[in-house]
C-alpha cells in the first residue's frame, strides 16, 4: 500500500540528486523512491521500531529527535528534503521549517489539511475530526499542531520561504477547485527566497 | 542446532612491523579464535575489534577452561546478532596484550629476557597494520564487516581509513573519534597508579618476580567508575553498607570497605590484577590516548573520512558519559558531510559505557537487522 502522497513528492525530486527524509518512519518513502529512481537518501527517524525497520530495509538512517533542529547537517547540502506528514507533530514549527530551507536547496513539505469541509463540519458539529487524513482522537493522536493549506502559505510567507509548487490532494487525487475546501493532504515545494 | 566451530591459532609473523613511533618490530606472534566457515570466495569474514582489557577469545567457550565465556558471546554465535552460521568470524589479540599475542611479557629476542619497558609504544593504526597482515595470511581481500565496540570500534573506523577497499561494512559502537581531556586525565590516573608501585620496577617487573597489583587494582577501580552510569551505580549499590547478615548497620566509623560500591570496586580491582599485564595496560590506554585520524588533517575528520568507502554502522547509548552519544555524533556528521553510506543509532540504556556488552533487544535487533540485510544483499 502506497501512500497518496509518495508519488507526488517522488515527482518532485530528480533522479541522481541527495535526498533526505525527516522524520521517514519506517523507510516506507524511501524504499519507495529509490525504486523509483535512482537516488542517494538518509532517512531521519526517532522512534527505536521505525529506525530497525529502516536498517531491515538497508537504508541510511539517522536517529535524531527533529526537535532538536538538524545541526548534523551542512548547509544546502541536500537537493531535495522532504519532510512529510511530519511537521505537524513537531512542536518547534519555525525552527524546523528554518533548518528545512537552510539543509535543502528544495523541500517538501506536506501535512493533513485541517481545513478540509470534512474537518470544518466536525468542529461545527461539536467534535474534533477524524477522518482517513487526521486518523487519531484528539486525545492519543501524535499531531500538536494542526494546520490547513492557508495557515502553511500565511507562514511560508512570513518566515520568507519561496513556494515553487504545490499540489492539494483529496483521496490522491489534485484538488484545483477550492483546495483548502476540498483538499486533505497539503504538498508545497518550497525554497529559501533569497535564493 | 548449528554449531559455533571455534578454532584457536597462533600465528607468526617473521616479517618486521615498521611502527607508528618509528620503531620496528622484528617479528611477533598473533593469537586468534575464528567461528563459522570461510566461504569458498573469502568474502564472508567479519573482523571483531576488542577493547582495553578484552582478547581473541569473542565468543563461546574456553577450550581449556569451561568457566571462560567470550567477552562478546551474546552478540556472536550461531543464530546471534553476528550469525555464525552465515559469516566467518575473527578474534584477533592485539599485539602488545598479555594473552598471548606478543606483548611486554614475551621474550625479547635481542636480550633474551622479557620486553617490559623495552616494548615499543603501539598505535590504533599498528594495530591495524597488523590485522591487515593476518588477513593477507587468511586470503581474506576484503572484510564484510570491521566491528569494535569502544576502542575497538576505533579500530574499525582506522581500517576504513587505511584500507579503504579492504572492509565493506564498518561497525562502530560507544566509540569516539578521538578521547576528550577528560577521558585523557582518567587513563593518566591510571598509569600514575601503576607507574608509581613500588613493585613496578621501571616495567621491569618480571624480573624481580612481582606485579605491580596495587597499581592494577587502582587502574581498574578507576576504570571501571567510567564504564558505568551514574544510575546504573546508584541502582545496583546505591549507598547500601557491606554487612555480613545480621550485622548492625549502623556506621562503623573506620576507613575499611564501609559500603557495596567500595566492596564491587576493590572487587574488580582485585580480579583484574590477577590476569593482566601492567605493562600492558599502560600500552594500550595510551593508544587510546593517541587515536586521533584527524591530526594529520589539520584536525579535520571530513578530511580523515574522506577515502572511506564502507558503509557504517555508528551506535552509542544515552548513559555512556565516557564517549557519550556527542562523539559518535562527531563521526556520522563527517560522514554526512562526505555523503559516506551511514545508519546510526543512539540506544537508550541505562548501563554506562559497559551496555555495549551487555544484552539489550533493541541494540541486538539492531546489530541482528544490520547484519541480516548485509547477508541478503550479498547474496
Amino acid at each position: 500500500m502506497v501512500r497518496a502522497d509518495f508519488a507526488a513528492i517522488a515527482k518532485w525530486i530528480s533522479p541522481n540528486t541527495q535526498v533526505l527524509d525527516l522524520g521517514c518512519g519506517d523507510g516506507s518513502f524511501l524504499d519507495y523512491l529509490q525504486k523509483q529512481k535512482p537516488v542517494h537518501a538518509y532517512g531521519v527517524e526517532i522512534d527505536d521500531a521505525r529506525v530497525l525497520s529502516c536498517v531491515q530495509k538497508g537504508l541510511n538512517v539517522i536517529q535524531q529527535n527533529l526537535e532538536g533542529g538538524l545541526a548534523l547537517f551542512e548547509n544546502d547540502s541536500f537537493d531535495t528534503v522532504v519532510l512529510s506528514q511530519t511537521l505537524q507533530t513537531i512542536h518547534q514549527t519555525e525552527k524546523i521549517l528554518r533548518e528545512v530551507v537552510r539543509v535543502g536547496k528544495e523541500s517538501v513539505i506536506s501535512f493533513p489539511n485541517f481545513g478540509h469541509w470534512s474537518h470544518r463540519l466536525s468542529v461545527g458539529l461539536g467534535h474534533m475530526p477524524v477522518s482517513k487524513s487526521l486518523p487519531y482522537q484528539w486525545y492519543n493522536t501524535p499531531n500538536v499542531r494542526v494546520l490547513t493549506v492557508a495557515d502553511f502559505e500565511k507562514l511560508a510567507s512570513s518566515l520568507g520561504l519561496k513556494i515553487i509548487d504545490q499540489c492539494i490532494l483529496h483521496e490522491g487525487r489534485e484538488v484545483t477547485l477550492l483546495p483548502n475546501f476540498f483538499g486533505s493532504l497539503g504538498l508545497f515545494r518550497i525554497r529559501r527566497a533569497e535564493f | 542446532m548449528s554449531e559455533l566451530h571455534l578454532s584457536r591459532n597462533t600465528i607468526h609473523f617473521a616479517e618486521p612491523l615498521p611502527l607508528q613511533s618509528g620503531a620496528v618490530l622484528s617479528g611477533y606472534d598473533l593469537v586468534i579464535e575464528t567461528y563459522g566457515k570461510l566461504n569458498a570466495d573469502k568474502s564472508n569474514a567479519v573482523l571483531i575489534c576488542h577493547a582495553l582489557n578484552a582478547s581473541h577469545h569473542v565468543a563461546g567457550v574456553n577450550p581449556d577452561d569451561p568457566a571462560d565465556i567470550g567477552w562478546w558471546d551474546n552478540m556472536i554465535g550461531p543464530g546471534k546478532p553476528v550469525d555464525t552460521d552465515h559469516f566467518f568470524v575473527i578474534g584477533v589479540n592485539n599485539l602488545g596484550s598479555c594473552f598471548g599475542s606478543t606483548g611486554p611479557m614475551s621474550l625479547n629476542p635481542t636480550s633474551g629476557k622479557p620486553y617490559g619497558a623495552d616494548f615499543p609504544v603501539i598505535t590504533v593504526e599498528d594495530w591495524v597494520n597488523t590485522q591487515a597482515r593476518l588477513a593477507d595470511k587468511l586470503g581474506i581481500r576484503r572484510f564484510a564487516a570491521v566491528m569494535g565496540g569502544s576502542l575497538g570500534g576505533m579500530q574499525a573506523m582506522a581500517w576504513a581509513i587505511q584500507f579503504p577497499k579492504r572492509i565493506e561494512h564498518c561497525v562502530v559502537i560507544a566509540s569516539t573519534p578521538k578521547l576528550s581531556a577528560q577521558n585523557i586525565a582518567f587513563n593518566e590516573v591510571a598509569r600514575n597508579a601503576i607507574l608509581s608501585d613500588p613493585d613496578f620496577h621501571g616495567g621491569n617487573y618480571y624480573e624481580y618476580g612481582v606485579v605491580p597489583k596495587r597499581g592494577l587494582r587502582l587502574a581498574r577501580m578507576v576504570g571501571h567508575i567510567t564504564y558505568l552510569s551514574d544510575d546504573d551505580m546508584a541502582e545496583k549499590f546505591g549507598r547500601e553498607l557491606q554487612r555480613p547478615n545480621g550485622e548492625s548497620h549502623d556506621y562503623r566509623f573506620s576507613f575499611n570497605v564501609e559500603f557495596e560500591v567500595e566492596s564491587y570496586l576493590h572487587h574488580q580491582g582485585e580480579k583484574f590484577s590477577t590476569y593482566f599485564d601492567a605493562n600492558t595496560y599502560l600500552l594500550v590506554t595510551r593508544a587510546l590516548d593517541y587515536f586521533d585520524p584527524s591530526r594529520r588533517y589539520g584536525g579535520s575528520l571530513n578530511r580523515a573520512l574522506a577515502e572511506v568507502q564502507a558503509k557504517f554502522l555508528v551506535v552509542s547509548f544515552s548513559t555512556d558519559w565516557r564517549f557519550p552519544p556527542n562523539r559518535s555524533r562527531e563521526i556520522v556528521q563527517s560522514l554526512l558531510s562526505n555523503k559516506s553510506e551511514v545508519s546510526y543509532a543512539e540506544i537508550d540504556a541505562p548501563h554506562g559505557h559497559d551496555a555495549f556488552l551487555l544484552e539489550d533487544p533493541r541494540y541486538h535487533n539492531l546489530i541482528r537487522a544490520y547484519f541480516g540485510q548485509m547477508q541478503r544483499s550479498r547474496k
